[in-house]
């Protein structure tokens, strides 16, 4: 498979990846680890003019801590953040998912802003930083820089609040410092993307669940963050059935899709099995 | 069974049975080889193909002109501009005089059949720049309705080829009570529903994709005498028969060789129109040209496999002895009537009946075409289908009698005492042990301790159920006497070639006929030729594939390159000690008759004198002493054509366990134990096996291919043909045990398609098996989590579901795309 010519800029800031990009406009595509962009330019369902490679810009690498929040730069790899004791111990939630990408060679290319901003429904990045209530800084054409809450950041299917001429830059964590967690995704062969996935963490007491934050994966057109249950989850002890019957309700209002892998009404159900299942492993039971 | 290479090679013990590690692997492995594509020739030109993005259509026009502008393009091709040249793509197995078979034009000229089909031709001078044209050639089709469906096909409502009239290829029959080989079925029936037992089932054998490590490729030279292809394909021998047969050109002007080839499992054993339209375009123009497919164009143009509704009744004796057994197949045959496509069903005709001594049978088929890629031969090719539906049948048939499934088997198999066993079907088995290969596999596997697990967790109502799947397998490989195929209409006789030239330096060159892409038959040929001819196993080299230097063979398929191929090796070597022994018996001034040949030496009876093979070799390439009228030359050639097939058996047994909840599965353990007669490298069998209990359980688990209503490939990339890595699988427990074959002087026996026969059904039995217990019979393959919960969750089968999409993964809409550059994907 062979993409069709385009022209290759690598940056080595985000200055000048902006200034590429409102120079180039439609006709420029941002390639970060191209994990989900070589495919397209591949299967040539997309055909940039201009190729702007973000893989020289140091200031979009690497994992910081920033008082009560983890900085994560926008090119950082999934391995890099697998790798990372800081975002175990403050946002276990999300290595636990990045675990589960793909193989170790994908996870070794692929980032997690491009992840974020491919936003695939079916991606693991995108429930978890739902989650954890992450917000995402986005670059602008001018120089300016926004901050958006990953709650508003997901818009559609494979659509985000980044717009034309801007890029994300950082992903912000609150910390959830010793906060139980667990990603749950089914899959029929291991490669594959989530059927459905559901990331929980839970901050326990006594034996209770004192918080809980659960997010969903591929059970609509963006990830979902299942607010009512996370409310139910709160003052329940971790067992079987006070989960079972707080989550009961996890799978309404959702939209999720019908494929090859599952109807919607199948994904409904394994989505209130899997909620069970995460929320009672994020909270040691 | 964990094989480690024995390292300490002592000279003494015998290479055959050795684990030895494959020589080829060093160039396989890190692909620093002769892969087709790595070809480069001064001068070369690349193909692009450019593909009907529609199932069924008429080509109204070609409109080539901007692409002819486009950077690098040397020329275009349609199907009109290669019509007299291009050859055709011809069945070599019309199962019936009556069968009819649609011309398949290797880039079509005016109607397409399925999305996929080639109809223009870009020649480049790089491979890019073929492909940006290629996007560029304007193609006006008029659709037509098509036909995707197997049982709609069978309405005839639509036709997938409306100038042949119907969607019906050909039907073809055996029938016992007919072929006075056992009783009439439709007796057995009756009465078996009067005061019997009948098993009345319809089972899906799903469509599968060959996924070969190595795309297909081809790279033709025009410019020696004889045109060279390069092609990575199993069947080069046939390849350069089918070229001559149709393209004009004599087949003395043609040379094919199959360099290292990765992988086919079947996927290769075919004439391919990527083949025929770059020899026709390399003939054009008179140059080099190379065409390397794309994975996605291998999912939609290579063959698909598989792809049957099975119609099956059982009738048997309340105690559950089977009487008789009707099975009516319909074959989905996709756009046209491949290679071997049509008679791929019909292969399985002997081995429904399988290992067991049924009084009567009748087995029907009919093959249709609709609008979907061609289908044909994939591992197993026939007996697959066969296993599946009799050992599916035949744990129905114990729970009905409400008994365990191994304790139904032994009531109805042959016991190993009654062998040679002529079948129901009208084969005779040489020989077979079920009972001890039985035996074997219980004990490896913990029969009685996992059945007690079961019975627990049924109890105790365990949200993870436990179910035990059986499959006691036989297989005919080894194809084929050419007398039997002569009688089925086949084109070819089933023979296989072998040389052996004794080098003046003491190394030896063994050719044989077989075509391996994979397999290790340069190690296992070259293990046989040292204990044969008594050389050391590094003095020995294979040389294969290539027209120009294995003049004659029938190629790899079947399982039939050891049981028929190195048989023929076998016989080459035995004439070399022949005329070896003529010459020892001159130098050593003795009686022929006196001379003895063991582990390369021939000695004088009696007498401490000798002379080794190397030493015979070089005597007989200088010449200068040998007897009076003998050719100066101890090498030899032979042909064998087999008297009977190859008939390895198992047994195979399965754990699976089940998540209720959700109707995911997880495999427990699986053990199985064959019989292949005598083992040659067990290192290799172990790799055959393995890779063949994958492929099964992948079709009983993961893969399907799936079209939507259009006729638009849905699975079209490995994100949605969901194939299984080492990641899905666990590790097999696998043993042996040994009845030599009686057809050939080694006592070998097949096994490259053996894991893949067996293990689909022991699959899918122990997931009915975990079940059952909810009213569960059957489940669709490939048992999805989604379909076995439903299963559950209705306690009944799912019957098939309606087309659905794939997950898009790599969307369109993607911001920042533009749509406008979007192309269909059938073109990606
Ligand atoms: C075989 C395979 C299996 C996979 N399995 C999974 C899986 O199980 N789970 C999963 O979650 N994912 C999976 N993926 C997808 C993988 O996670 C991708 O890495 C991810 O979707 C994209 O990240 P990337 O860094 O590779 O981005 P790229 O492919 O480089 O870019 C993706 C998109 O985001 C844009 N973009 C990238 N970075 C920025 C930025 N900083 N600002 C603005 N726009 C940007 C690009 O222009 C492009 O449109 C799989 C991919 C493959 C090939």
């Amino acid at each position: 498979m062979i993409p069709a010519q385009f022209d290759y800029l690598a940056p080595t800031s985000v200055a000048d990846a902006v200034a590429a990009l409102a120079e180039h406009g439609d006709e420029a595509k941002v390639l970060a680890g191209g994990q989900s962009l070589l495919p397209i330019l591949r299967m040539r369902l997309n055909a940039p003019g201009v190729v702007i490679d973000l893989g020289r810009i140091p200031e979009l690498q690497g994992i910081s801590e920033d008082g009560d929040h983890l900085v994560i730069g926008a090119m950082t790899t999934y391995a890099a953040v697998l790798a990372s004791e800081s975002v175990g111990a403050h946002a276990a939630l999300l290595s636990k998912a990045v675990a589960t990408v793909a193989d170790p060679q994908i996870r070794h290319r692929g980032t997690v802003g491009g992840a974020l901003v491919h936003a695939d429904p079916a991606g693991d990045v995108g429930a978890p930083a739902l989650a954890l209530g992450a917000e995402l800084v986005i670059a602008g054409a001018d120089g300016s820089t926004r901050t958006v809450a990953a709650e508003d950041f997901f818009e559609d299917l494979f659509t985000t609040a980044v717009g034309e001429g801007e890029l994300l830059t950082q992903i912000r964590i609150p910390k959830h410092t010793g906060w139980g967690a667990h990603y749950e995704k089914f899959v029929r062969v291991s490669h594959q993307w989530s059927i459905v996935g559901v990331a929980a963490t839970v901050r326990s007491e006594g034996g209770s669940i004192a918080e809980a934050r659960v997010g969903l994966t591929n059970m609509g057109s963006t990830p979902l963050r299942a607010r009512s249950v996370e409310e139910a989850l709160v003052g329940q002890p971790a067992t079987d059935e006070a989960v079972r019957a707080a989550v009961a309700s996890v799978a309404e209002g959702t939209n999720p899709p019908s494929d090859l892998n599952g109807d919607a009404d199948y994904r409904k159900h394994l989505a209130t099995v899997l909620t069970r299942r995460a929320v009672l492993a994020a909270a040691g039971a | 069974m964990t094989i480690t290479e024995d390292r300490a090679a002592d000279a003494a013990t015998p290479e055959i049975g050795k684990a030895r590690r494959r020589k080829e692997d060093q160039r396989l492995i890190t692909g620093r080889t002769r892969w087709t594509d790595n070809i480069q020739l001064p001068g070369m030109l690349h193909l692009a193909m450019v593909r009907s993005p529609f199932a069924h259509a008429t080509i109204s026009a070609i409109d080539a002109s901007e692409a002819k502008g486009s950077s690098g393009v040397v020329a275009i091709f349609t199907g009109e501009d290669l019509k007299d040249i291009q050859g055709v793509n011809i069945t070599a197995w019309p199962v019936s005089a009556e069968q009819k078979s649609p011309d398949h034009l290797p880039v079509a000229v005016s109607h397409v059949a399925h999305a996929g089909e080639i109809v223009a031709v870009v020649a480049a001078r790089t491979a890019a720049e073929a492909r940006d044209a290629a996007e560029l050639v304007d193609v006006d089709y008029d659709e037509l309705p098509a036909v995707l469906d197997l049982k709609k096909a069978a309405t005839d409502e639509v036709l997938a080829h409306p100038a042949l009239g119907t969607n019906t290829s050909a039907t073809w029959q055996l029938d016992s009570a007919g072929q006075g080989s056992g009783g009439d079925v439709e007796e057995a029936i009756a009465t078996a529903r009067e005061g019997g037992i009948l098993i009345e089932r319809e089972y899906r054998q799903q469509r599968l994709i060959p996924a070969f490590m190595e795309p297909r490729s081809t790279v033709v030279d025009p410019t020696g005498e004889q045109v060279t292809m390069w092609s990575a394909t199993q069947v080069p021998h046939v390849l350069r028969f089918c070229i001559a047969a149709t393209t004009g050109l004599p087949e003395s002007k043609i040379r094919v060789v199959a360099p290292d080839v990765g992988g086919g499992f079947g996927g290769k054993l075919q004439t391919t129109p990527e083949e025929f339209a770059t020899l026709a375009v390399a003939r054009k123009l008179g140059k080099p040209v190379k065409y390397t497919e794309t994975r996605s164009e291998t999912m939609v143009s290579g063959h698909h496999g598989r792809d049957q509704w099975q119609k099956l009744t059982l009738a048997a004796e309340k105690d559950g002895r089977v009487t008789g057994l009707k099975v009516e197949l319909m074959a989905d045959l996709g756009a046209y009537a491949a290679l071997v496509g049509g008679g791929v069903p019909v292969l399985g005709a002997w081995m429904f009946n399988s290992i067991y001594k049924f009084a009567s049978y009748q087995f029907n088929v009919t093959n249709y075409y609709t609008n979907k890629t061609w289908v044909d031969a994939y591992r197993g090719a026939g007996r697959p289908e066969a296993t599946y539906a009799i050992e599916r049948l035949m744990d129905e048939l114990a729970a009905e009698v409400g008994v365990d499934p191994l304790e139904i088997r032994e009531k109805n198999w042959i016991t190993h005492d009654e062998f040679p066993f002529t079948t129901v079907a009208g084969m005779t088995y040489d020989s077979g042990n079920y009972e001890a290969a039985t035996a074997k596999a219980k004990e490896l596997f913990g029969y009685d301790e996992l059945r007690a697990e079961q019975k627990r967790r049924r109890e105790s109502n365990d949200p993870v159920q436990l179910g035990i799947g059986v499959s006691t397998f036989t297989e005919m490989c080894g194809l084929a006497p050419s007398r039997i195929l002569g009688a089925l209409n086949y084109g070819a006789g089933g023979w296989e070639s072998a040389s052996i030239r004794m080098l003046a330096t003491g190394t030896v060159e063994v050719i044989t006929g077989v075509s391996p892409h994979g397999q290790g038959h340069e190690t296992a040929w070259s293990q046989i030729v040292a204990d044969r001819l008594g050389v050391p196993f590094e003095n020995v080299e294979v040389l294969h594939g290539d027209t120009q230097i294995s003049p004659k063979g029938m190629d790899t398929y079947g399982s039939r390159s050891l049981v028929v191929g190195a048989e023929a090796v076998v016989r080459a070597a035995d004439k070399v000690i022949e005329k070896a022994k003529v010459v020892a018996a001159h130098l050593l001034e003795a009686s022929i008759d006196d001379i003895e040949f063991n582990a390369g030496t021939f000695g004088v009876k009696g007498t401490d004198k000798g002379i080794s093979m190397p030493e015979i070799a070089l005597a007989a390439w200088t010449g200068h002493n040998l007897p009076d009228g003998m050719e100066p030359s101890i090498d030899a050639d032979a042909t064998f054509d087999p008297d009977n097939f190859s008939f390895p058996h198992g047994t195979h047994l399965c754990a699976m366990e089940v998540d209720t909840e959700t109707g995911a599965t997880s495999m427990r353990k699986y053990v199985c134990v064959d019989d292949i007669g005598t083992i040659i490298n067990p290192l290799i069998v172990e790799g055959q096996v393995h890779g063949g209990l994958v492929q099964g359980i992948a079709q009983a688990l993961w893969e399907g291919a799936e079209y939507d209503e259009q006729g638009t490939l849905v699975t079209g990339s490995f994100v949605d043909y969901t194939l299984p890595t080492s990641a899905d699988t666990i590790s097999f427990i696998t043993d042996h045990t040994t009845s030599p074959s009686t057809y050939n002087t080694l006592g070998t026996k097949g096994v490259g398609e053996a894991g893949a026969i067996a293990s689909t059904p022991a699959v899918v039995n122990a997931i009915v098996d975990a079940v059952r217990q909810f009213g569960v019979n059957d489940i669709l393959m490939p048992c999805t989590p989604e379909r076995v919960w439903k299963a559950i969750a209705k306690g009944r089968s799912v019957p098939g579901e309606g087309e659905r999409d794939a997950a898009p993964h790599f969307d369109e809409g993607v911001p920042n795309q533009d749509p406008g550059a979007a192309n269909d994907g059938s073109q990606a």
